[in-house]
């Protein structure tokens, strides 16, 4: 107990507080004018929206994903199962270079869409891209237990009671998973907001366009703009802890009402 | 019986139709396969490119080697760190009740939510030239920031919650049942540790530990606002990725960024078979 807590401050807690103060360095005024230029609003903007974006394409692909892990049979499920787990494995840099060279008008993929007239890479749609592969695993992993758990008799007896399948999805399965989902969304948001690593490689990094917030703390940092630098970060750090009470909220509305 | 339609349906109420399940199967296949699996053999192909020969001479090059002696020996810190910790941890949250305790666990969890940009940040601002402790270490000769310390702590940061929240469930699942009585047969606190506690929870410690270890290596934002990214020096694997890359030294990059690759999915491996060993763990995501 006691040595848990003292290392938590001696790691976590005391440097944390560092940002705070050194953003007040200057008075409030001089934490605004930083926290809230036009620069950084366009930054916040890019990282929150891109980061949201990221978040809902994870909802509905990570249902469809945990759907089929749960409930069908196929061949080469348990390597699928693995698989999803790759961007929790994989160091973020490796992801940001192979999703910039396969985005870019001449990668793989960049190619195909360059011909639809799709700008992908160096670009906000970039970021979405990197976000989406970071955010992955969240909302597949929240929903799987949550899925497994959920009781065939439920269905059974909406069906035995005339509804179509349809009807049994929409009425009774989704909203029994609505807390878990808001769960991984607010998960893979939450961490969408932070990453740096994968993105700064695709989103070219216009200042006003593409750049996002992690990467402005880090060009401050490199103008010595250490209150510039801290303002931004606590900012994110109070999304940060908006987002955690988000995500404890929405387990625990899972715990009473799901599965 | 098959005259009514009702009876039809309830027989076959949780099955979707053949339809169905190839359109989901489809999808999830399509997404994952866009996602994740075009990614990763991008990293092999543009590695191998030009043949095992410049891939091989990127990775045997001295400053990439360097890079992987740093990035090993951050790990080696890193992780037995978190995993005394992680341990500590548990042990205290699982075993003892305590006001604050839920509170306690979400500061545990904290890392997870912070921006690595931002761990990097405050050691900056704490042992930085500019920082609290700047003057003293200038005085005293001690480098933390743009040098070894303050890769391995900002690592540390980052990494803190994994092997914790991976043990914490376990042990609080099996309570204290065990532990009560190895102690009254006259074990001592470090002995019922050792021989019931820790063996109980070895899954989600190895776990916890894999995913520890993956970040500890993997590591970019964080370790890249401490570095000064000073080749041969303070540059990590990642790190060196970045310079390669920057360099337009594609094949390097990706030569030195398969060898990350490789370690991803050995972990991914190892951590199929955990699971396979006790399904239940990684209930909640990361």
């Amino acid at each position: 107990m006691g040595v848990t807590l003292s290392l938590l401050s001696l790691i976590v807690l005391i440097p944390l507080s560092a940002v705070a103060i050194k953003a007040a360095g200057e008075g409030p005024s001089g934490f605004l004018r930083a926290a809230l230029s036009t620069r950084a609003l366009a930054a916040y903007r890019l990282s929150f929206g891109a980061s949201a974006i990221a978040a809902a394409i994870n909802g509905v692909f990570g249902l469809v994903t945990a759907w089929a892990l749960v409930r069908y049979d196929f061949f080469g499920k348990r390597v699928i199962s693995a698989v999803v787990d790759l961007p929790f494995a994989l160091p973020t840099a490796v992801a940001g270079i192979a999703l910039a060279s396969l985005y870019s008008p001449k990668g793989w993929v960049g190619q195909i869409l360059t011909q639809w007239g799709i700008k992908a890479a160096y670009n906000p749609t970039g970021v979405v891209i990197a976000l989406t592969f970071i955010g992955l695993p969240f909302v597949v992993r929240t929903l799987e237990p949550v899925l497994r758990d959920l009781s065939a008799d439920v269905e059974e007896a909406a069906a035995s009671l005339g509804a179509a399948r349809w009807q049994v999805i929409g009425r009774v399965i989704l909203p029994a998973l609505a807390p878990a989902w808001l769960t991984g969304f607010a998960m893979a948001f939450a961490r969408a907001v932070g990453e740096y690593g994968s993105v700064i490689f695709i989103a070219g990094n216009m200042p006003y366009r593409s750049e996002i917030a992690p990467l402005l703390i880090t060009i401050q940092l490199e103008q010595y703009d250490y209150v510039g630098a801290a303002s931004i970060a606590v900012v994110m750090l109070a999304a940060s802890f908006a987002m955690l009470f988000v995500i404890n909220t929405a387990q625990s509305l899972a715990r009473r009402y799901g599965g | 019986m098959s005259g009514l339609p009702n009876r039809a349906r309830a027989l076959k109420a949780t099955d979707d139709p053949w339809w169905a399940k190839a359109i989901v199967l489809a999808v999830m296949l399509g997404f994952l396969g866009m996602a994740l699996f075009l990614p990763v053999v991008t990293v092999f192909f543009e590695a191998l490119r030009k043949g095992f020969g410049p891939a091989l001479a990127a990775i045997r090059d001295p400053d990439a080697l360097a890079a992987i002696k740093l990035t090993l020996l951050t790990a080696a810190i890193a992780v037995p760190f978190n995993i005394v910790f992680g341990l500590n941890a548990a042990w205290a949250v699982a075993k003892h009740d305590f006001p604050g305790k839920s509170f306690l666990i979400t500061l545990i969890d904290l890392p997870f939510s912070v921006s690595p940009v931002v761990a990097g940040l405050i050691y900056v601002l704490i042992f930085g030239a500019q920082g609290w402790f700047g003057d003293w270490l200038l005085d005293h000769d001690i480098k933390i920031i743009f040098a070894v310390p303050g890769i391995v702590l900002a690592t540390i940061f980052v990494t803190f919650p994994f092997v914790a929240r991976e043990v914490i469930p376990l042990m609080q699942e099996q309570g204290v049942d065990q532990e009560e009585a190895a102690v009254s047969l006259g074990a001592g606190g470090l002995k019922t540790f050792l021989r019931v506690t820790a063996p109980n929870v070895r899954w989600g410690l190895l776990y916890g530990v894999l995913l520890c270890n993956a970040r500890a290596m993997g590591e970019f934002g964080a370790v890249s606002v401490v570095s000064g990214h000073i080749r041969g020096e303070t540059d990590t694997m990642p790190l060196h990725v970045e310079i390669l890359y920057n360099e337009y030294n594609i094949v390097g990059a990706f030569a030195v960024a398969a060898l990350l690759c490789l370690l991803a999915i050995v972990t991914l491996v190892l951590k199929t078979l955990a699971d396979a060993a006790e399904p239940d763990l990684g209930r909640r995501a990361h």
